[in-house]
Protein backbone atom coordinates (compact mmCIF):
# COMPACT_ATOMS: atom_id res chain seq x y z
CA UNK A 1 0.00 0.00 0.00
CA UNK A 2 2.45 2.38 1.18
CA UNK A 3 4.65 1.62 -2.02
CA UNK A 4 1.68 2.49 -4.56
CA UNK A 5 0.68 5.44 -2.99
CA UNK A 6 4.33 6.72 -3.03
CA UNK A 7 4.07 5.74 -6.94
CA UNK A 8 0.89 7.36 -7.23
CA UNK A 9 2.46 10.76 -6.15
CA UNK A 10 5.89 10.39 -8.05
CA UNK A 11 3.21 10.08 -10.60
CA UNK A 12 1.08 12.92 -10.08
CA UNK A 13 3.91 15.16 -9.76
CA UNK A 14 5.87 13.82 -12.99
CA UNK A 15 2.44 14.65 -14.93
CA UNK A 16 2.33 18.24 -13.18
CA UNK A 17 5.90 18.91 -14.21
CA UNK A 18 4.89 17.83 -18.11
CA UNK A 19 1.56 20.24 -18.08
CA UNK A 20 4.38 23.35 -16.80
CA UNK A 21 6.80 22.26 -19.27
CA UNK A 22 4.14 22.56 -21.93
CA UNK A 23 2.81 26.35 -20.39
CA UNK A 24 6.47 27.35 -20.23
CA UNK A 25 6.72 26.36 -24.05
CA UNK A 26 3.90 27.70 -24.56
CA UNK A 27 4.81 30.95 -23.81
CA UNK A 28 6.95 30.82 -26.46
CA UNK A 29 4.44 30.88 -29.27
CA UNK A 30 3.17 34.59 -30.18
CA UNK A 31 0.14 35.74 -31.80
CA UNK A 32 1.38 35.91 -35.73
CA UNK A 33 -0.71 39.92 -35.43
CA UNK A 34 0.25 40.77 -32.29
CA UNK A 35 4.07 39.13 -32.18
CA UNK A 36 4.72 41.06 -28.61
CA UNK A 37 2.38 38.74 -27.13
CA UNK A 38 2.03 35.21 -26.97
CA UNK A 39 -1.20 32.42 -26.38
CA UNK A 40 -0.75 32.53 -23.52
CA UNK A 41 -1.49 36.12 -22.47
CA UNK A 42 -4.17 35.88 -24.92
CA UNK A 43 -5.77 33.89 -23.45
CA UNK A 44 -6.29 31.60 -26.30
CA UNK A 45 -5.15 28.22 -24.32
CA UNK A 46 -7.56 27.97 -21.69
CA UNK A 47 -6.66 24.53 -20.31
CA UNK A 48 -3.97 21.85 -20.38
CA UNK A 49 -4.41 18.73 -18.74
CA UNK A 50 -3.62 14.73 -18.85
CA UNK A 51 -5.95 12.55 -20.16
CA UNK A 52 -5.07 8.75 -20.22
CA UNK A 53 -0.97 9.60 -19.39
CA UNK A 54 -0.94 12.25 -22.81
CA UNK A 55 -1.60 16.05 -22.58
CA UNK A 56 -4.04 17.59 -24.07
CA UNK A 57 -3.86 21.38 -24.68
CA UNK A 58 -6.98 23.44 -25.67
CA UNK A 59 -7.00 26.12 -28.01
CA UNK A 60 -9.84 28.57 -28.13
CA UNK A 61 -10.05 31.01 -30.99
CA UNK A 62 -10.63 34.71 -30.88
CA UNK A 63 -13.12 35.86 -33.64
CA UNK A 64 -14.49 33.03 -35.27
CA UNK A 65 -13.25 34.03 -38.81
CA UNK A 66 -9.67 35.47 -37.61
CA UNK A 67 -7.24 33.87 -40.54
CA UNK A 68 -4.18 33.78 -37.54
CA UNK A 69 -6.24 30.60 -36.11
CA UNK A 70 -4.57 28.26 -38.41
CA UNK A 71 -1.34 29.70 -37.85
CA UNK A 72 -1.33 29.64 -34.04
CA UNK A 73 -2.89 26.02 -33.83
CA UNK A 74 -0.42 24.62 -36.39
CA UNK A 75 1.99 26.56 -34.06
CA UNK A 76 0.74 24.24 -31.35
CA UNK A 77 0.53 21.13 -32.81
CA UNK A 78 4.43 21.35 -34.00
CA UNK A 79 5.55 22.74 -30.41
CA UNK A 80 3.37 19.65 -28.99
CA UNK A 81 4.84 17.27 -31.83
CA UNK A 82 7.88 18.18 -30.82
CA UNK A 83 7.94 17.69 -26.75
CA UNK A 84 5.01 15.59 -26.53
CA UNK A 85 4.21 13.40 -29.14
CA UNK A 86 1.10 11.59 -28.04
CA UNK A 87 -0.39 14.74 -27.05
CA UNK A 88 -3.15 16.28 -28.79
CA UNK A 89 -4.06 19.80 -29.80
CA UNK A 90 -8.46 20.52 -29.15
CA UNK A 91 -10.02 23.01 -30.72
CA UNK A 92 -12.68 24.35 -28.04
CA UNK A 93 -15.34 27.06 -28.56
CA UNK A 94 -17.33 27.76 -25.27
CA UNK A 95 -17.50 29.64 -23.33
CA UNK A 96 -16.77 32.01 -26.10
CA UNK A 97 -13.44 33.88 -25.85
CA UNK A 98 -13.87 37.37 -24.27
CA UNK A 99 -11.51 40.37 -23.61
CA UNK A 100 -11.99 40.16 -20.28
CA UNK A 101 -9.60 37.12 -19.84
CA UNK A 102 -6.60 40.05 -20.77
CA UNK A 103 -4.91 40.66 -17.51
CA UNK A 104 -3.69 44.15 -16.71
CA UNK A 105 0.08 42.86 -17.59
CA UNK A 106 -0.88 41.99 -21.05
CA UNK A 107 -2.62 45.53 -21.44
CA UNK A 108 -0.10 47.41 -20.31
CA UNK A 109 2.69 45.67 -23.20
CA UNK A 110 0.08 46.38 -25.70
CA UNK A 111 -0.23 50.13 -24.63
CA UNK A 112 3.61 49.88 -24.74
CA UNK A 113 3.31 48.35 -28.53
CA UNK A 114 1.37 51.62 -29.03
CA UNK A 115 -2.52 49.61 -29.34
CA UNK A 116 -4.67 50.89 -26.61
CA UNK A 117 -6.17 47.59 -24.82
CA UNK A 118 -9.88 47.21 -24.21
CA UNK A 119 -11.31 48.84 -21.11
CA UNK A 120 -14.11 47.73 -18.88
CA UNK A 121 -15.55 44.25 -19.11
CA UNK A 122 -17.39 42.91 -22.33
CA UNK A 123 -20.80 42.51 -20.33
CA UNK A 124 -20.95 46.55 -19.96
CA UNK A 125 -22.57 47.05 -23.09
CA UNK A 126 -21.55 50.76 -23.20
CA UNK A 127 -18.16 49.59 -23.71
CA UNK A 128 -19.11 47.40 -26.49
CA UNK A 129 -20.71 49.39 -28.44
CA UNK A 130 -21.85 52.25 -26.28
CA UNK A 131 -22.04 55.95 -27.48
CA UNK A 132 -20.02 57.13 -24.66
CA UNK A 133 -16.94 54.22 -25.35
CA UNK A 134 -14.20 56.06 -24.10
CA UNK A 135 -10.45 54.56 -25.46
CA UNK A 136 -7.27 56.70 -23.78
CA UNK A 137 -4.37 57.14 -26.59
CA UNK A 138 -1.34 54.87 -25.31
CA UNK A 139 1.01 57.27 -26.29
CA UNK A 140 0.08 60.51 -24.56
CA UNK A 141 -2.70 58.89 -22.47
CA UNK A 142 -4.98 61.42 -23.34
CA UNK A 143 -9.06 60.80 -23.33
CA UNK A 144 -9.63 63.06 -25.93
CA UNK A 145 -9.40 60.64 -28.91
CA UNK A 146 -12.05 59.57 -31.79
CA UNK A 147 -12.67 56.97 -33.58
CA UNK A 148 -11.99 57.07 -37.08
CA UNK A 149 -12.91 53.36 -38.17
CA UNK A 150 -14.64 50.57 -36.58
CA UNK A 151 -12.99 47.81 -38.18
CA UNK A 152 -9.09 48.29 -37.92
CA UNK A 153 -5.92 46.53 -39.04
CA UNK A 154 -7.38 42.60 -37.86
CA UNK A 155 -10.63 41.41 -36.84
CA UNK A 156 -9.84 42.29 -33.42
CA UNK A 157 -8.88 46.49 -33.74
CA UNK A 158 -10.40 49.36 -34.20
CA UNK A 159 -8.89 52.78 -35.62
CA UNK A 160 -8.53 55.56 -33.72
CA UNK A 161 -6.73 59.13 -33.99
CA UNK A 162 -5.93 61.26 -30.44
CA UNK A 163 -6.56 64.56 -30.66
CA UNK A 164 -4.80 65.64 -28.53
CA UNK A 165 -0.79 64.25 -29.79
CA UNK A 166 -2.74 63.54 -33.41
CA UNK A 167 -1.04 60.25 -33.19
CA UNK A 168 -3.65 57.32 -35.29
CA UNK A 169 -3.54 54.02 -33.28
CA UNK A 170 -5.18 50.89 -32.53
CA UNK A 171 -7.58 50.23 -29.96
CA UNK A 172 -8.28 46.11 -29.52
CA UNK A 173 -11.65 46.03 -29.27
CA UNK A 174 -13.63 44.63 -26.49
CA UNK A 175 -15.45 41.24 -26.82
CA UNK B 1 -42.00 17.74 -31.85
CA UNK B 2 -39.21 16.74 -33.91
CA UNK B 3 -36.82 17.15 -36.20
CA UNK B 4 -35.70 14.91 -38.87
CA UNK B 5 -31.91 14.39 -39.62
CA UNK B 6 -32.52 16.18 -43.20
CA UNK B 7 -34.63 18.59 -41.87
CA UNK B 8 -31.75 19.64 -39.07
CA UNK B 9 -29.17 19.16 -42.32
CA UNK B 10 -31.40 21.72 -44.31
CA UNK B 11 -31.55 24.20 -41.73
CA UNK B 12 -28.01 24.24 -40.48
CA UNK B 13 -27.44 24.62 -44.41
CA UNK B 14 -29.39 27.04 -44.69
CA UNK B 15 -27.98 29.27 -41.80
CA UNK B 16 -24.47 28.46 -43.51
CA UNK B 17 -25.43 29.26 -47.10
CA UNK B 18 -26.28 33.14 -45.57
CA UNK B 19 -22.90 33.64 -44.08
CA UNK B 20 -21.15 31.87 -47.31
CA UNK B 21 -22.95 34.27 -49.68
CA UNK B 22 -22.48 37.63 -47.62
CA UNK B 23 -18.89 37.02 -47.01
CA UNK B 24 -18.06 35.91 -51.01
CA UNK B 25 -20.17 39.18 -51.82
CA UNK B 26 -18.49 41.48 -49.15
CA UNK B 27 -15.18 39.89 -50.16
CA UNK B 28 -15.38 41.73 -54.01
CA UNK B 29 -15.40 45.04 -51.83
CA UNK B 30 -11.42 44.57 -50.91
CA UNK B 31 -9.27 47.01 -53.05
CA UNK B 32 -12.54 48.79 -54.15
CA UNK B 33 -13.64 50.94 -50.75
CA UNK B 34 -14.77 54.43 -50.88
CA UNK B 35 -11.77 55.48 -48.69
CA UNK B 36 -9.25 52.86 -47.09
CA UNK B 37 -10.56 52.34 -43.38
CA UNK B 38 -14.18 51.47 -45.20
CA UNK B 39 -12.39 49.25 -47.48
CA UNK B 40 -10.74 47.53 -44.26
CA UNK B 41 -14.13 47.50 -42.53
CA UNK B 42 -15.96 45.59 -45.55
CA UNK B 43 -13.20 43.06 -45.57
CA UNK B 44 -12.95 42.26 -41.80
CA UNK B 45 -16.63 41.95 -41.87
CA UNK B 46 -16.72 39.57 -44.98
CA UNK B 47 -13.68 37.82 -42.72
CA UNK B 48 -16.26 37.54 -39.92
CA UNK B 49 -19.21 35.94 -42.38
CA UNK B 50 -16.64 33.79 -44.18
CA UNK B 51 -15.61 32.34 -40.64
CA UNK B 52 -18.99 31.85 -39.20
CA UNK B 53 -20.18 30.11 -42.52
CA UNK B 54 -16.92 27.78 -42.20
CA UNK B 55 -18.12 26.68 -38.25
CA UNK B 56 -21.80 26.37 -39.61
CA UNK B 57 -21.24 24.46 -42.81
CA UNK B 58 -18.81 21.85 -40.85
CA UNK B 59 -21.83 21.49 -38.39
CA UNK B 60 -23.88 21.18 -41.54
CA UNK B 61 -21.50 18.39 -42.34
CA UNK B 62 -21.55 16.81 -39.31
CA UNK B 63 -25.48 16.83 -39.12
CA UNK B 64 -25.70 15.29 -42.38
CA UNK B 65 -23.27 12.29 -41.84
CA UNK B 66 -22.30 12.08 -45.03
CA UNK B 67 -18.35 12.98 -44.61
CA UNK B 68 -19.32 15.81 -46.42
CA UNK B 69 -16.71 19.31 -45.26
CA UNK B 70 -16.99 22.88 -45.14
CA UNK B 71 -14.90 22.83 -48.81
CA UNK B 72 -17.53 20.16 -49.87
CA UNK B 73 -20.40 22.13 -49.20
CA UNK B 74 -19.12 25.35 -50.06
CA UNK B 75 -17.11 24.73 -53.70
CA UNK B 76 -18.66 20.85 -55.07
CA UNK B 77 -22.54 22.19 -54.93
CA UNK B 78 -24.80 23.43 -57.67
CA UNK B 79 -26.84 26.81 -57.89
CA UNK B 80 -30.27 24.54 -57.03
CA UNK B 81 -28.62 23.21 -53.77
CA UNK B 82 -27.65 26.29 -52.24
CA UNK B 83 -30.22 27.44 -49.52
CA UNK B 84 -29.35 31.38 -48.57
CA UNK B 85 -31.80 34.09 -48.71
CA UNK B 86 -31.92 36.05 -52.10
CA UNK B 87 -31.13 39.68 -50.43
CA UNK B 88 -27.61 38.27 -49.91
CA UNK B 89 -26.99 37.57 -53.18
CA UNK B 90 -28.11 40.91 -54.80
CA UNK B 91 -24.72 42.11 -56.66
CA UNK B 92 -23.22 44.90 -54.20
CA UNK B 93 -24.38 47.83 -55.87
CA UNK B 94 -22.55 50.75 -54.32
CA UNK B 95 -21.59 51.18 -51.26
CA UNK B 96 -24.68 52.70 -49.88
CA UNK B 97 -26.50 49.58 -51.81
CA UNK B 98 -23.98 47.03 -49.68
CA UNK B 99 -24.00 48.64 -46.23
CA UNK B 100 -28.47 49.23 -46.28
CA UNK B 101 -28.32 45.48 -47.40
CA UNK B 102 -25.95 44.59 -44.78
CA UNK B 103 -28.10 46.78 -42.14
CA UNK B 104 -31.00 44.81 -43.20
CA UNK B 105 -29.56 41.07 -42.91
CA UNK B 106 -26.94 41.74 -40.01
CA UNK B 107 -29.86 43.37 -38.03
CA UNK B 108 -32.13 40.15 -38.57
CA UNK B 109 -29.22 37.64 -38.34
CA UNK B 110 -28.18 39.00 -35.02
CA UNK B 111 -31.19 38.59 -33.55
CA UNK B 112 -31.54 34.69 -35.20
CA UNK B 113 -27.96 34.38 -34.02
CA UNK B 114 -29.35 35.64 -30.11
CA UNK B 115 -32.21 32.41 -30.25
CA UNK B 116 -29.66 30.16 -31.27
CA UNK B 117 -26.93 30.94 -28.36
CA UNK B 118 -29.65 30.05 -26.13
CA UNK B 119 -31.39 26.85 -27.22
CA UNK B 120 -30.69 23.79 -26.40
CA UNK B 121 -31.10 22.05 -28.95
CA UNK B 122 -28.26 21.96 -30.82
CA UNK B 123 -25.39 22.61 -28.09
CA UNK B 124 -22.71 22.95 -30.98
CA UNK B 125 -24.84 25.45 -32.80
CA UNK B 126 -25.50 27.29 -29.45
CA UNK B 127 -21.54 27.45 -29.17
CA UNK B 128 -20.76 28.96 -32.52
CA UNK B 129 -23.73 31.60 -32.38
CA UNK B 130 -22.18 32.51 -28.55
CA UNK B 131 -19.15 33.75 -30.67
CA UNK B 132 -20.77 35.29 -33.82
CA UNK B 133 -23.53 37.21 -31.83
CA UNK B 134 -20.72 39.45 -30.23
CA UNK B 135 -19.45 39.81 -33.93
CA UNK B 136 -22.95 40.98 -35.80
CA UNK B 137 -23.53 43.28 -32.94
CA UNK B 138 -20.63 45.23 -34.17
CA UNK B 139 -22.02 44.56 -37.74
CA UNK B 140 -25.20 45.82 -37.72
CA UNK B 141 -24.19 48.86 -35.22
CA UNK B 142 -21.56 49.78 -38.25
CA UNK B 143 -24.19 49.45 -40.83
CA UNK B 144 -26.95 51.57 -38.93
CA UNK B 145 -24.06 53.87 -38.58
CA UNK B 146 -23.44 54.21 -42.32
CA UNK B 147 -27.00 54.03 -43.32
CA UNK B 148 -27.66 57.33 -40.63
CA UNK B 149 -24.80 59.10 -42.04
CA UNK B 150 -26.15 58.38 -45.90
CA UNK B 151 -29.51 59.24 -45.10
CA UNK B 152 -29.08 62.58 -43.68
CA UNK B 153 -26.30 63.55 -45.35
CA UNK B 154 -26.27 65.23 -48.66
CA UNK B 155 -29.32 65.40 -50.86
CA UNK B 156 -27.50 63.04 -53.44
CA UNK B 157 -26.62 60.64 -50.52
CA UNK B 158 -30.23 60.79 -49.02
CA UNK B 159 -31.80 59.76 -52.44
CA UNK B 160 -29.07 57.25 -53.52
CA UNK B 161 -29.27 55.67 -50.11
CA UNK B 162 -33.68 55.82 -50.34
CA UNK B 163 -33.52 54.11 -53.70
CA UNK B 164 -31.55 51.23 -52.03
CA UNK B 165 -33.68 50.40 -50.01
CA UNK B 166 -36.29 50.74 -52.05
CA UNK B 167 -34.55 47.81 -54.35
CA UNK B 168 -33.93 45.95 -51.60
CA UNK B 169 -37.15 45.95 -49.69
CA UNK B 170 -38.81 43.11 -51.66
CA UNK B 171 -36.51 40.88 -50.73
CA UNK B 172 -36.81 41.40 -46.78
CA UNK B 173 -40.11 39.42 -46.73
CA UNK B 174 -38.36 36.03 -47.49
CA UNK B 175 -36.72 36.79 -44.09
CA UNK B 176 -39.80 36.14 -41.74
CA UNK B 177 -41.96 33.96 -44.74
CA UNK B 178 -42.93 30.88 -43.14
CA UNK B 179 -41.34 27.64 -44.74
CA UNK B 180 -41.54 24.01 -44.06
CA UNK B 181 -38.14 23.84 -42.93
CA UNK B 182 -38.09 27.32 -40.73
CA UNK B 183 -41.32 25.56 -39.14
CA UNK B 184 -39.69 22.16 -38.25
CA UNK B 185 -37.02 24.19 -36.11
CA UNK B 186 -39.31 26.32 -34.78
CA UNK B 187 -41.00 23.31 -33.11
CA UNK B 188 -38.07 21.91 -31.12
CA UNK B 189 -37.17 25.50 -30.47
CA UNK B 190 -34.80 26.07 -32.80
CA UNK B 191 -35.58 29.32 -34.14
CA UNK B 192 -38.17 31.42 -32.54
CA UNK B 193 -41.70 32.18 -34.20
CA UNK B 194 -41.23 34.02 -37.53
CA UNK B 195 -43.53 37.53 -35.69
CA UNK B 196 -40.95 37.32 -32.78
CA UNK B 197 -38.33 37.87 -34.74
CA UNK B 198 -40.26 40.33 -36.75
CA UNK B 199 -40.67 42.43 -34.36
CA UNK B 200 -37.75 42.63 -32.69
CA UNK B 201 -36.05 43.40 -36.63
CA UNK B 202 -38.95 46.00 -36.87
CA UNK B 203 -37.80 47.33 -33.35
CA UNK B 204 -34.41 48.22 -34.32
CA UNK B 205 -34.56 48.85 -38.29
CA UNK B 206 -37.45 51.22 -37.64
CA UNK B 207 -35.33 54.25 -35.51
CA UNK B 208 -32.58 53.80 -37.88
CA UNK B 209 -34.82 54.93 -40.60
CA UNK B 210 -35.94 57.66 -38.81
CA UNK B 211 -32.84 59.11 -37.72
CA UNK B 212 -31.60 58.67 -41.40
CA UNK B 213 -34.69 60.53 -42.49
CA UNK B 214 -35.65 57.52 -44.57
CA UNK B 215 -38.94 56.23 -45.48
CA UNK B 216 -39.62 52.71 -45.32
CA UNK B 217 -41.26 51.12 -48.24
CA UNK B 218 -44.97 50.04 -47.83
CA UNK B 219 -44.90 45.43 -47.88
CA UNK B 220 -45.64 44.63 -51.01
CA UNK B 221 -44.88 41.76 -53.56
CA UNK B 222 -42.20 40.09 -51.75
CA UNK B 223 -39.44 37.87 -53.81
CA UNK B 224 -38.74 34.53 -52.20
CA UNK B 225 -36.93 31.06 -53.26
CA UNK B 226 -33.74 31.11 -51.62
CA UNK B 227 -34.47 28.49 -49.34
CA UNK B 228 -35.33 26.24 -52.26
CA UNK B 229 -32.83 26.88 -54.45
CA UNK B 230 -34.63 28.76 -56.51
CA UNK B 231 -32.10 32.01 -56.81
CA UNK B 232 -32.14 35.38 -58.49
CA UNK B 233 -30.15 35.44 -62.05
CA UNK B 234 -27.16 37.12 -59.88
CA UNK B 235 -26.34 33.76 -57.79
CA UNK B 236 -24.41 32.04 -61.27
CA UNK B 237 -21.87 34.26 -61.50
CA UNK B 238 -21.30 34.47 -58.01
CA UNK B 239 -21.09 30.66 -57.50
CA UNK B 240 -18.93 30.48 -60.63
CA UNK B 241 -16.72 32.53 -59.01
CA UNK B 242 -16.67 31.44 -56.44
CA UNK B 243 -15.93 27.81 -56.80
CA UNK B 244 -13.83 28.22 -60.20
CA UNK B 245 -10.43 27.28 -58.19
CA UNK B 246 -11.80 24.44 -56.90
CA UNK B 247 -13.45 23.18 -60.22
CA UNK B 248 -10.46 23.52 -61.79
CA UNK B 249 -8.34 21.88 -59.08
CA UNK B 250 -10.13 19.04 -57.66
CA UNK B 251 -9.22 17.95 -54.40
CA UNK B 252 -6.42 20.79 -54.30
CA UNK B 253 -5.26 21.90 -50.82
CA UNK B 254 -3.04 25.00 -49.62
Amino acid sequence: MVNEDANRVSEDSQETERIERIWQRLESIPDPELPFLNVVELGMVPRVFMESGEPIVEVMPTYTGCPATDVILQDVRNLLAKIEPLGQVRLVLTPPWTTDVLTEATKEKMRAHGIAPPEGGQADRAFLLGKNRQVACPRCRSWETSLVSAFGSTACKAHYRCNACQEPFDHFKCI
Amino acid sequence: MTVTQEQHFAFLLHLGDDALVLGQRLGAWCGHGPILEEDIALTNLALDCIGQARTLLTRAGQVEGQGRTEDDLAYLREERAFRNHLLVELPNGDFGDTLMRHLLYSTFAYHRMVHFAGQTFDQPLAEIAARAVKELAYHKAHAADWVIRLGDGTRESHDRVQSSLLRLWPYTGELFLPHPVDAAAAEVGLLPPAPVLQAAWDAEINPVLEAATLTRPADGWMHRGGKDGVHTEHMGYLLAEMQSIARSHPGATW
